[in-house]
C-alpha cells in the first residue's frame, strides 16, 4: 500500500508540474498572440501593464476572475456550467502521454519513474486521438445549452468541422506509425534520434541520408488539420465574429469564458507538442547526440533535449499566430471541400506510398 | 484492487444504461450513454485490451454519439412520451435478463476459464495492438475482408441515397 501511495504521490507531483508548465505556456500565448499580431501589423500591442506589457496575462486573469458570471435566461444551467469544464479537462489530459524530455528513469524509494512523461502507455497516440474526439462535446454542449441561435450554429459548425478534420489527423499519423512500428510517443520519438535527417518529416533510414520514407505530405496535412481542429483562423468558422458574434461561447462570461479561451490555447499547445514529437523528432537535437555529451556533461544532456523540444513547440505556436495574421477565413463550403477533397486523398495516398516504400526498403 | 475497479465499472455501466432509457430529456440520455462508453473503455483497460479501449472511445464516443447528439439537438425534443406504453415489454425483457444473470452466477465455478489463459499466453510479450493486427491479417483475414466490403457497400449506398434528390432536380 505504501508503494501505491508513493506512486500516486509521484504521479500527482508530475501532473501538477506539467499542468503548471502548460498553463504558463497558455499565459505566454495570450500575450504573444497580441504582441506578435501587433508587430506584424506595425503597432505595439499591449504596453500599459508592466514593462512592454509583459504582465498583461496577469491583468487579464484578474479581470476575468472578478467579472460577473451571467447565465442567459432559458439556458440549461447544468449543461451551461458543464461545457467549459469538459472542454478544459479534455484539452489538459492529453498532455499525459507527451514526452517533454528524454526517456530517462529515476529511482525514488524503489520506484522507477520517468520524469519527463506522466504516463508512457503503449497506445499513446491513440489516446491523444480519443481525447481530441471528445473535445467536440464541450463545444456542442456549450452551443446548445446557451439557448441562443448564434451559439447553436457555432456549436454545430464546430462539430462538423472537428469530425471532418479529425479523420485527416488520424490518417496523417498512420505513415509515422508505419515507420516507427509503435503507438507510444516515447518510442516514436526515440526512432528519430541521430540528426534531423532521421526525423520522420525527412525520413532517412537509420543507416543513410536519402529521404526515402519522407512524411512531408503527412506533415503538411497534419498541421493544416491541426489548425482546423483547434478552431483557429483560417478555420475559425465556429466562432466567426462577423457572422456568429463569437460562435459557441457568445453567451459565456467571466471564468467560464476564460475556461473556453484557455482550453483553446491549451489544445494549440497539445497539437504543437504532438506535431513536434511525431514529425520533428521530439526532444532530439537536429545533430547526432548532444553538445553537453561532447563536452563531458552527460548527466546534463536532458536540459538540451528539453530546450530543443520547447523550441519546436514554440515554432508551431508562432506559426499559429503567423497564420492568423496572414490568412483570411474560409467560407464554410470551402472548408468542407478542402478537408474531404484535398487533404483526405493526400493523406490516403501518403499511407499507400509509405507502406510500399517501407515494404521494399525496410528500416533495418 | 482489480475487483474493486470491475465492480465500479460494472455498476456505473448498469446504472447509466438504465438512465439512457429512463431519462426524459434526450440530451441527458445521450450524455448518460457517453458516460457508459467511457466506463466500457475502462473495463477494457482492466482486461489489458488498451487498443480496444481507445478504439471504443474514438469510434463510439467520438464519432457516432456526436452525430446522435447532433440529431437530438436539431430535432429539439424537450419532454418525450416515448416509453409510456412499453412497460410490459420492458418488464418481460428485464425479467428474462435477471433470471439469466442468476443462472449464470449460480453456474459460476463449474466452468473453467481455459480460453482466457490461452489467449494471454498467445499474446506473450508483444503489445495487444500487435496481437490484434497479427490475428486480424492471418487467422481472421476472410471475415475482416468481408466486413470491409460490407462497410464499403453501406458507404456507397449512403452516398447514392443522399445524392438521389440532387440528381433528380438537375435532370
Amino acid at each position: 500500500m505504501t508503494e501505491l501511495g508513493l506512486r500516486l504521490a509521484v504521479s500527482f507531483v508530475q501532473i501538477l508540474a506539467e499542468m503548471s508548465i502548460v498553463m504558463f505556456t497558455v499565459a505566454v500565448m495570450t500575450l504573444a498572440e497580441r504582441k506578435v499580431l501587433g508587430w506584424m501589423q506595425d503597432r505595439m500591442g499591449p504596453m500599459e501593464v508592466g514593462p512592454y506589457g509583459i504582465l498583461q496575462p496577469l491583468a487579464d486573469g484578474v479581470k476575468l476572475f472578478f467579472k460577473e458570471d451571467i447565465v442567459p435566461a432559458g439556458a440549461n444551467k447544468a449543461m451551461f456550467a458543464l461545457a467549459p469544464m469538459l472542454t478544459m479537462v479534455v484539452s489538459m489530459i492529453g498532455f499525459a502521454v507527451i514526452p517533454f524530455g528524454p526517456d530517462m528513469t529515476l529511482d525514488i524509494g524503489g520506484l522507477t519513474i520517468k520524469p519527463f512523461v506522466v504516463a508512457d502507455i503503449n497506445i499513446g497516440i491513440l489516446y491523444i486521438l480519443a481525447i481530441a474526439s471528445i473535445g467536440a462535446y464541450g463545444i456542442i454542449l456549450g452551443g446548445w445549452s446557451s439557448n441562443s441561435k448564434y451559439s447553436l450554429l457555432g456549436g454545430l459548425r464546430s462539430a462538423a468541422q472537428v469530425i471532418s478534420y479529425e479523420l485527416n489527423v488520424g490518417l496523417a499519423i498512420v505513415g509515422v506509425l508505419l515507420l516507427s512500428g509503435s503507438l507510444s510517443l516515447v518510442e516514436i520519438t526515440e526512432a528519430q534520434a541521430g540528426g534531423f535527417w532521421h526525423w520522420f518529416v525527412w525520413g532517412a533510414r537509420p543507416d543513410g541520408f536519402f529521404p526515402i520514407h519522407t512524411q512531408v505530405f503527412a506533415f503538411v496535412v497534419f498541421v493544416i488539420a491541426g489548425v482546423a481542429e483547434t478552431n483557429r483562423i483560417p478555420f475559425d468558422l465556429p466562432e466567426a465574429e462577423s457572422e456568429l458574434v463569437a460562435g459557441f461561447f457568445t453567451e459565456y462570461s467571466g471564468m467560464k469564458f476564460a475556461f473556453f479561451v484557455s482550453a483553446e490555447y491549451a489544445s494549440m499547445v497539445l497539437v504543437s507538442c504532438v506535431a513536434a514529437a511525431l514529425f520533428l523528432g521530439g526532444w532530439n537535437a537536429p545533430y547526432p547526440g548532444t553538445i553537453f555529451e561532447y563536452i563531458g556533461f552527460q548527466q546534463l544532456a536532458w536540459i538540451e533535449h528539453i530546450v530543443w523540444f520547447a523550441a519546436k513547440v514554440y515554432f508551431f505556436l508562432f506559426m499559429f499566430i503567423w497564420l492568423r495574421a496572414t490568412l483570411p477565413r474560409l467560407r464554410y463550403d470551402q472548408l468542407m471541400r478542402f478537408g474531404w477533397k484535398v487533404l483526405l486523398p493526400i493523406a490516403l495516398a501518403n499511407i499507400i506510398i509509405t507502406a510500399l516504400t517501407v515494404y521494399f526498403f525496410p528500416r533495418g | 484492487m482489480e475487483q474493486a475497479f470491475f465492480f465500479y465499472f460494472a455498476f456505473v455501466i448498469a446504472a447509466t444504461s438504465v438512465l439512457v432509457v429512463a431519462l426524459r430529456n434526450p440530451i441527458y440520455s445521450t450524455l448518460a450513454l457517453l458516460v457508459m462508453f467511457f466506463h466500457v473503455a475502462g473495463l477494457y483497460v482492466t482486461l489489458h485490451a488498451e487498443f480496444l479501449a481507445a478504439v471504443q472511445i474514438i469510434v463510439y464516443a467520438g464519432a457516432i454519439l456526436v452525430l446522435y447528439l447532433f440529431v437530438v439537438m436539431l430535432l429539439n425534443l424537450k419532454q418525450d412520451v416515448r416509453y409510456h406504453r412499453q412497460w410490459p415489454m420492458a418488464a418481460a425483457v428485464g425479467a428474462t435478463l435477471v433470471i439469466e444473470a442468476i443462472i449464470l452466477t449460480a453456474m459460476k465455478g463449474s466452468t473453467t476459464p481455459a480460453a482466457a489463459t490461452d489467449t494471454e499466453t498467445a499474446i506473450g510479450g508483444a503489445g495487444n495492438t500487435e496481437a490484434i493486427g497479427d490475428v486480424l491479417y492471418t487467422t481472421y483475414l476472410f471475415p475482416f475482408e468481408v466486413a470491409s466490403l460490407i462497410l464499403l457497400v453501406a458507404m456507397i449506398g449512403a452516398i447514392v441515397l443522399a445524392k438521389k434528390d440532387i440528381g433528380e432536380r438537375e435532370a
